[in-house]
């Protein structure tokens, strides 16, 4: 957006956050409505469609058998990846992914990674040779805003909908047996982002409201409401107060939000 | 490592492994304009971990397009040499240094008078020589230096430190042993006079109270970065100013 777009956008959007309004009418910390499609991919082991507002994103989990990290040899392996798909918004372009899509992908790795949603030392098939690695793609399809909350949810949503293949040892080679078992899934983290702008916060930020937002904040809190990540990200600053507040707030949103996700 | 891992991280006294107390910072050395050819430079030895900084700029933005109409653009590359940790890490950036590049421009931008310099860039590279926890924090307090030292106008400086939990007991400025069987890691970088907090980061696993507590450990720490960033500051140009002087 060109600076002076920019900023009289910014004017407006932060007249409205003054008078505790938005430019679709939420709340300051109200999320958009989140609709949650789990299942959508019958190739992948697990996956998850999410629609936050207009925000769209796909998560597909693939299961393979590989070797584990030397410093971990009976432990399963995580690995998240972001796409930035260039058909999700006019800013997105093909190519290696960027910082965005690198620093998207790790939030959400290091929410699922440290809330120990994923008991990865369940995951080993033969120490040291062959543990099971659980691929999470997160595929961007349409980009209105918060990418990082509808990446989060659908990430925990796709994972408790995910079947592995029943993996055997036998003889010392790796067999699928009929059938399939349920992935364990220890843990359901649900990230919460603010976004400052002129000074106030608001939650679940718009396109239109992170583009001229000054700083962001993420936390994800684990299903007893511990905080399990965080990232501050954006050129701005927070203030011991905001951070603590937010905290406050993330916790209870996050439970509300759980519930959309975990359904018991 | 494995088979090197230290039984407990914190004694029944409260003693760290490296005999710290658990509000104490490593040992701290710090040097300004220390590489002939950068317009900026410093130096930090925090514990092990030794870190260069150089800042090239203001000066033409590479490659043009990146050029902004408005204010200068920030460039920051972290990265780490392949001999800084136990097993070499191979010289291509990863995607934690991507990140933590990204997190670091994003700690000093609101530091900087970027409007100052439209249309120009201002390049920071930072290089790890020696990795031991907490060298994102440790790199933003050499990097604010080095901009300090090229003459870059700042609203302040910024320091940056971690807190987090070890052996279940808060503990400040983590070594890399503390950092990866702790319990949880927050670095937190500060602009001290206006208390503006410019990076948070977490991993690991907190409740509200201890979250809080956390943060304010880490505070505490990156008040007294602060205070060396400034003595040494001031060291290098009484130094210039007696040299001038005889």
């Amino acid at each position: 957006m060109s600076s002076v777009v920019a900023k009289v956008k910014q004017k407006q959007i932060a007249q409205l956050i003054a008078n505790g309004k938005r430019l679709d009418g939420r709340e300051i910390y109200e999320h958009r409505e989140i609709q949650l499609e789990v299942g959508v991919i019958e190739k992948a082991e697990g996956s998850a469609r999410v629609r936050l507002g207009k925000t769209e994103v796909l998560v597909g989990i693939k299961i393979e058998v590989g070797t584990p990290f030397p410093d971990t040899p009976e432990e399963g392996v995580l690995t998240v990846n972001a796409e930035l798909v260039p058909l999700a918004s006019p800013s997105f372009e093909p190519g290696p992914p960027d910082e965005n899509s690198i620093e998207l992908a790790r939030i959400v790795d290091r929410g699922i990674r440290e809330s120990k949603a994923i008991p990865v030392e369940e995951l080993s098939l033969e120490s040291g040779k062959n543990v099971i690695i659980v691929f999470v793609d997160l595929y961007v399809l349409n980009h209105d805003g918060n990418l990082i909350d509808a990446s989060a949810i659908a990430a925990t949503a796709a994972l408790l909908n995910t079947k592995m293949p029943n993996y055997a040892v036998e003889e010392g080679e790796i067999k699928k047996k009929s059938g399939y078992v349920q992935l364990p899934i220890k843990n359901h983290p649900i990230a919460i982002t603010f976004a400052k702008i002129d000074g106030k916060m608001i939650a679940d930020p718009l396109l239109e409201e992170e583009q001229v937002m000054d700083s962001r904040l993420t936390m994800t809190f684990d299903k007893d409401g511990n905080i399990c990540a965080i990232q501050k990200g954006g050129t701005g600053y927070f203030t011991l107060k905001e951070i603590v507040e937010a905290a406050k707030i993330g916790q209870e949103k996050s439970a509300e939000l759980r519930k959309h996700v975990v359904k018991e | 490592m494995p088979g090197k891992t230290q039984d407990k991280l914190i004694d029944k006294e409260g003693k760290r492994v490296d005999g710290r107390a658990l509000d104490e910072l490593r040992p701290i050395k710090i040097e300004v304009g220390v590489l002939s050819n950068a317009d900026g430079s410093a130096y930090i030895e925090q514990g092990k971990c030794k870190i260069l900084a150089a800042v090239y700029g203001p000066r033409e933005a590479h490659p043009k397009h990146l050029a902004l109409p408005d204010r200068a653009l920030l460039q920051c590359r972290y990265h780490m040499a392949p001999f800084s940790v136990d097993e070499r890490k191979s010289p291509a950036p990863s995607r934690r240094e991507v990140e933590i590049s990204k997190v670091i421009r994003e700690a000093l931008e609101p530091a900087i008078f970027l409007e100052y310099y439209p249309r120009t860039s201002i390049d920071l590279f930072i290089e790890v020589l020696q990795a031991d926890g907490g060298t994102r924090c440790a790199g933003i307090t050499v990097a604010a230096l080095a901009l300090a030292d090229a003459g870059i106008p700042m609203r302040d400086l910024v320091a940056a430190c971690a807190a987090g939990k070890a052996d279940g007991k808060l503990a400040l400025d983590l070594s890399d042993a503390e950092d990866k069987l702790g319990q949880a890691d927050i670095p937190v970088a500060l602009m001290p006079t206006s208390d503006a907090v410019t990076l948070l980061q977490m991993d690991g696993i907190l409740n509200l109270e201890e979250f809080e507590q956390t943060v304010n450990l880490a505070l505490t720490g990156c008040k007294q970065i602060y205070k060396l960033q400034k003595e040494t500051l001031k060291a290098k140009y009484v130094a210039l100013k007696e040299e001038k002087e005889e």
